[in-house]
């Protein structure tokens, strides 16, 4: 069938020209939308995969809630970009040997890459069928693989209360509602009935 | 010839025909909708509505969407024309492919995926992008201002909402919406999860910016909020948004807590009626309560609103996935492999 | 093609019909309705002043914070889902291992609670 193939083509080279046009986009802001273009495109091709659970994971976590964070930031950022811009091409050959260098790592590392005679085997075996992937990731993510569950519990902690330590900045002479306060006044103690002869005032 | 016609053309001419089914019912609900709130609402404060255009003001919807379509399209001079253009575009797309995974009666849906209840979090995840994009690329301070309140509020409810939704696929063990309704059969969930129904709804209309959580929008003091600059056609195709997620809500909603097609009693008068009337009349009730609850609550402030979600919607439905689990667990209550 | 696929296909042909038809709705607009733009037409609205500087202007870091909590409960009910689906299968042990995840986010929660991080003002 072609239909799987035109889809793949169609997402991999919206994917690979987004993610182009996220490093060309003069605009930051146009850069995060591609950016969460690319996503979806990946998404997509997840679902080419079989790996449904992903692509939604990856829509619902990347797209909804990480993406939302750069376009915060971005948005946040006074930072003229015209001029950062401009220093572009003066740092270009620093960014340049760091790709050569990132470049070389990547072929040493394909290079001595081996795939262990076991994995075709693998790789042909049909996935089993009555299986959802959710299903089955929930059959072993939290029993087989529970220190690296734990640990994710962990790293979620450490981003929860750095995110405080760094952001969190409380103002002074802020009037909360408290609405616990509220809704326990008594009339008693909010009024007081005094009874007010004519002529003396209260 | 004849393998080409009988592989892609026919199939692709029954999707086709079938995305078809789905769209234009929906876009006269949507129109309908409109009128339904003015009506509801003139009835509350004791007014008549529209009634001039058709018996009872019926046409008054298309009348409002051929006055749309001749307005003019007003660009603001500092705004980012592409942006400004997609942000509508993006928010009524995603309020109608949310709507490929409901399903409307037994077996009646376009595309019965495994992961029906991730998609339709994550479309909704994504309803933020039309009004961040349309607040940033206005150029304008309301819009702005509008759009960040829109955003932190949205995804402020959505946490609690995904709890929600755990409780629920804890009753059910898949994630495929026809299961949970199938699920649903004996009693629905609204029974024994009633308080997270309850929090559900009040969180759908965060979601939707919908009073008493309209902030966004907040005409008293942003004007119209991310939607100031927008005329036409493309004021339009929020306003048109914003209702098909109404209307997409309480589907999800009646879907995962009232049953979806389901009669309320198997028994025979009720069972004689089709699946997707009953799924319509919950909707239509449901839609009510957003209208009513419009028409009688004032709005909320910020604060308030942030509190609301993040202290009591929040630790009230993560104690509510513990206890759901744990009563599983205890009682042996594991749902049973459809 | 797989009928997991096959479920997939009417989303992407679903979609497509519904960016031609905002793309047509959105251009029936602009062709029908007569365009004329102004300077003051084009303005963007400030009730009637003349807008000061740029709109885009840095906004409190508070809305960063509730982001970064948002992406973290996030990520949380992610893992949530699997553990949901196939509670009858992973059993006690499955039970108790999300339990202290739970446990240790919710010291997280009380952390940010007694800190006042939930607090806005």
């Amino acid at each position: 069938m072609i239909i799987p193939e035109i889809a793949f083509y169609l997402f991999s080279v919206v994917a690979i020209a987004s993610a182009f046009m996220v490093v060309a986009a003069r605009n930051p802001v146009h850069s995060v939308l591609f950016l969460i273009l690319t996503f979806f495109n990946a998404a997509g091709l997840f679902v080419l995969l079989g790996a449904e659970f992903l692509a939604m994971i990856l829509v619902i976590v990347y797209v909804g809630a990480v993406a939302v964070l750069f376009l915060f930031v971005v948005m946040m950022l006074d930072i003229n970009f015209v001029e950062l811009r401009q220093g572009f091409l003066q740092y270009m050959p620093v960014g340049v040997a760091i790709g050569i260098v990132l470049l070389i790592e990547l072929v040493f590392v394909l290079g001595t890459w081996v795939i262990v005679p076991e994995a075709k085997v693998f790789a042909e075996a049909p996935p089993p069928a009555n299986v959802t992937n959710t299903h089955a990731l929930g059959q072993i993510l939290y029993t087989e693989y529970v220190y690296l569950f734990q640990a994710a519990g962990l790293v979620l902690l450490v981003a929860m209360v750095g995110a405080i330590v760094l952001t969190l900045r409380t103002r002074e002479g802020v009037r909360r509602q408290s609405a616990f306060a509220q809704t326990h006044r008594r009339r008693e103690d909010a009024i007081e009935i005094k009874k007010v002869l004519p002529g003396q005032g209260a | 010839m004849v393998s080409f016609w009988d592989g892609y053309l026919w199939p692709g001419i029954v999707i086709v025909a079938q995305c078809v089914a789905l769209i234009v019912p929906l876009l006269i609900a949507v129109a309908y909708l409109t009128l339904f709130e003015r009506k509801v609402m003139a009835a509350m404060m004791l007014r008549r509505g529209p009634n001039v255009v058709g018996a009872f003001g019926l046409l008054q919807p298309f009348a409002d969407g051929l006055k749309f379509l001749v307005k003019e399209t007003v660009i603001p001079a500092g705004a980012n024309k592409v942006v400004f253009l997609i942000a509508p575009m993006l928010t009524f797309v995603l309020a109608m492919i949310a709507w490929a995974v409901i399903p409307v009666s037994a077996g009646v849906v376009l595309s019965d995926i495994n992961v029906g209840v991730l998609y339709l979090f994550a479309i909704s995840s994504l309803g933020v992008y039309g009004i961040i994009m349309a607040g940033w690329a206005s150029n304008s301070r309301y819009a702005f201002l509008g759009a960040l309140r829109s955003s932190a509020q949205m995804v402020s409810y959505e946490v609690s909402m995904g709890f929600i939704i755990i409780t629920v696929l804890l009753c059910v063990g898949s994630l495929n919406m026809s299961k949970i309704v199938e699920a649903q059969r004996d009693l629905w969930f609204a029974i024994p999860l009633f308080p997270m129904f309850v929090i559900f709804f009040i969180s759908t209309l965060a979601e939707t910016n919908r009073h008493p959580f309209d902030l966004p929008e907040a005409e008293s003091e942003l004007v119209a909020g991310y939607q100031i600059e927008y005329s036409a056609f493309a004021f339009a195709l929020f306003m048109l948004g914003e209702y098909a997620n109404m209307i997409l809500m309480s589907a999800f909603t009646a879907i995962l807590f009232l049953g979806g097609w389901l009669p309320p009693l198997d028994i025979a008068p009720f069972n004689w009626i089709p699946g997707f009337v009953w799924f319509a009349i919950k909707i239509v009730i449901l839609l009510f309560v957003f209208i009513w609850v419009r028409a009688t609550l004032p709005r909320y402030r910020y604060d308030q609103l942030m509190r609301i979600g993040w202290k009591f919607f929040l630790p009230l439905s993560l104690l509510w996935v513990v206890l759901t689990a744990s009563a599983i667990v205890a009682f042996g209550w594991y749902p049973s492999k459809a | 093609m797989s009928t997991m696929l096959a479920e997939y296909l009417p989303i992407l042909i679903f979609l497509g019909i519904s960016i031609v038809m905002v793309t047509v709705m959105l251009g029936a607009s602009y062709v029908i309705a007569r365009q004329r733009p102004d300077s003051e037409k084009n303005a963007p609205y400030e009730c009637g002043f003349e807008a000061f500087g740029d709109a885009r202007r840095p906004f409190d870091v508070r809305f960063y914070l509730v982001a970064i909590l948002f992406i973290i409960f996030d990520l949380e009910v992610a893992f949530l889902f699997p553990w949901a689906v196939s509670l009858g299968e992973v059993g006690l042990f499955g039970f108790w291992s999300m339990m202290v995840f739970l446990g240790v986010l919710t010291v997280g929660f009380i952390y940010e609670w007694k800190k006042g991080a939930l607090e806005w003002d």
